[in-house]
């Protein structure tokens, strides 16, 4: 009878060790409303404490958009460079002095160089012609007496010459030729712009490197607050075995919908202020020919946005948990 | 069950707090510890609940030296302990049934099955019924049968209760311990520890008694 007794308790201790009962569907279906539970009870926990929720997310959104609002701005700014190509082109001014013939010699010698790949001559005339068709000061032009304008040599040199200090050397030499009152690089500016440009994008690089990092830690910081607030919480579940990760599924939710509600808004704030500046920036664009049109955060960067702030978010708070949960012992 | 084989509990500048502490409790035994303030009480059941770890010798549990459980066995190992706390540590921002859950949903339970358990475990302690209720709208005896239907939903092996009814009158003490001796009766090993020397005589179980750190009766 003894025997028998110890047998059944043996049974019942090993059938109660059991990690876990229930069918594999059932226990499919718990594992599923745990996550649903954490997932909602994280929002439900965001909501009651709405105001200082929103007040970290406003701070989160503000990070966030100062980091997406200049990478839009450079995107737009580099569109307005796109359209330019940056060819090495230089223009030879003549001196007045040199007669038409002696610029075409001239012209004659430079071809010769090997270096060189095309020359072109505008003489005084076509330039005049050239001058009163484009620039709208056609009426002005005839009212003056002499032809102000100086004869040029339009020298491309060849593909090879992609260095900028041979490009410089070739320009010194025919600054110091006899002909020639002022030689330049047409296109420089542009090459200028373009690398303005890559400062600017290194600088949006960097500037949301550490505006991430500000989310990171804000972000963190509250997931620590929250850790704190429910520790009575936490120290029972852990008594009753719970593991960690049981532990840290709603923090890493509160954090997720932490930053996905800060990039939500940080959509918003970015969207308007292009909205706002939309309508100047078209009235210049009418004076350029409407080549340039405003850009906004598009699907792709729209997705990238969100699934970074909420990457950011869940990062936050598991740096937390790593750190802190370790120091949340029972008594 | 539960074997403790020469344990000493050391704490840095403390002194020791356990010294040489031998004992066995067989599967289906009942046993108090008692022992006046200080004497070690609360850390002997710290090391049952692997919330502390002993300085030397070991505390075996269903045959596992909890001395060298790693970190994440501890969950496990606390699963197979039903604790029950002289404050009741009961969540008082959710309902009796939430309260009672709780093990059932760490263990990762079907919620048919949370539901059909925590009501079995609540009709056991005598709070059918109660399951909406909030905590805080209980009396200190009905708080402390929701520890207990926590501490059980989960079928244990093992009950350890540290003072259970320290905050409790004496009709409704000897009516808790009358709880746990039915749990005992049904194969769970219940360790209890209480200073209420009165009541625990009258129960005819196995008494362990701590002195300064030492087992002097048991």
């Amino acid at each position: 009878m003894m025997k028998r007794v110890n047998k059944k308790r043996n049974k019942e201790g090993r059938w109660q060790t059991k990690r876990s009962g229930g069918n594999f569907v059932d226990k499919l279906h718990a594992y599923r409303n745990l996550h649903a539970h954490a997932l909602f009870s994280s929002l439900g926990r965001l909501v009651a404490s709405r105001f200082s929720s929103a007040m970290t997310i406003v701070v989160l959104a503000i990070a966030i958009s100062l980091a997406s609002g200049f990478y839009i701005l450079v995107a737009n700014f580099q569109q307005l460079s796109g359209n330019l190509e940056a060819s090495n082109q230089i223009s030879l001014f003549l001196k007045d002095e040199v007669s038409e013939v002696r610029a075409s010699k001239f012209a004659d010698s430079i071809r010769k160089n090997p270096d060189i790949q095309e020359v072109k001559l505008i003489t005084k005339e076509q330039a005049l012609a050239e001058f009163q068709a484009y620039s709208g000061f056609a009426d002005a032009v005839k009212a003056l007496k002499k032809n102000p304008l100086p004869a040029v040599i339009q020298v491309l040199p060849k593909n090879s010459f992609e260095n900028e200090q041979a490009l410089e050397v070739l320009l010194d030499d025919f600054k110091r030729m006899a002909e020639v009152d002022f030689a330049q690089m047409d296109m420089q500016w542009v090459k200028r712009l373009q690398s303005i440009i890559g400062l600017a994008r290194r600088g949006v690089t960097l500037l949301s490197l550490l505006l991430g990092a500000g989310v990171l830690f804000i972000t963190a910081n509250t997931i620590r607050l929250e850790l704190y607030n429910r520790r009575d919480e936490v120290v029972i579940a852990k008594l009753v075995g719970a593991t960690n990760g049981f532990i840290c599924r709603p923090f890493l939710y509160s954090g997720f919908w932490i930053g996905f509600f800060s990039g939500v808004m940080a959509w918003f704030i970015v969207t308007t202020i292009m909205l706002f500046l939309k309508q100047s920036i078209e009235n210049l664009s009418r004076l350029y020919d409407d080549s340039f049109h405003v850009l906004f955060l598009g699907f792709t960067e729209t997705v990238s946005l969100l699934l970074i702030s909420s990457v950011l978010g869940v990062l936050g708070s598991w740096i937390v948990l790593h750190f802190q949960l370790r120091q949340l012992k029972p008594e | 069950m539960l074997k403790f084989d020469n344990v000493s509990m050391r704490y840095p500048g403390a002194g020791d707090v356990l010294r040489n502490v031998s004992f066995h409790l067989e599967r289906g035994e009942m046993a108090f510890l008692t022992g006046h303030s200080g004497a070690g009480k609360s850390t002997l059941l710290k090391l049952i609940a692997v919330i502390e770890r002993c300085s030397r010798g070991q505390v075996l549990l269903d045959g596992e030296n909890l001395n060298q459980a790693k970190d994440r066995r501890i969950p496990f190992i606390r699963r197979k302990v039903g604790l029950i706390f002289q404050d009741y540590k009961l969540l008082q921002d959710r309902t009796v049934f939430d309260n009672v859950a709780l093990p059932l949903v760490i263990a990762g339970y079907g919620t048919h099955e949370v539901a059909r358990r925590v009501r079995a475990a609540l009709d056991k302690v005598g709070l059918k019924g109660k399951e909406r209720k909030y905590p805080a709208v209980l009396s200190g005896g009905e708080q402390q049968r929701v520890g207990i239907a926590r501490a059980v939903v989960n079928k244990p092996p093992l009950i350890v209760a540290d003072e259970p009814t320290g905050n409790l009158d004496p009709e409704l003490s000897a009516e808790i311990m009358y709880l746990f001796e039915q749990f005992q009766q049904v194969g769970v090993t219940v360790l209890i520890a209480s200073h209420d020397i009165s009541l625990i005589t009258q129960m005819n179980h196995r008494i362990l008694k701590l002195d300064h750190g030492q087992l002097v009766a048991g």
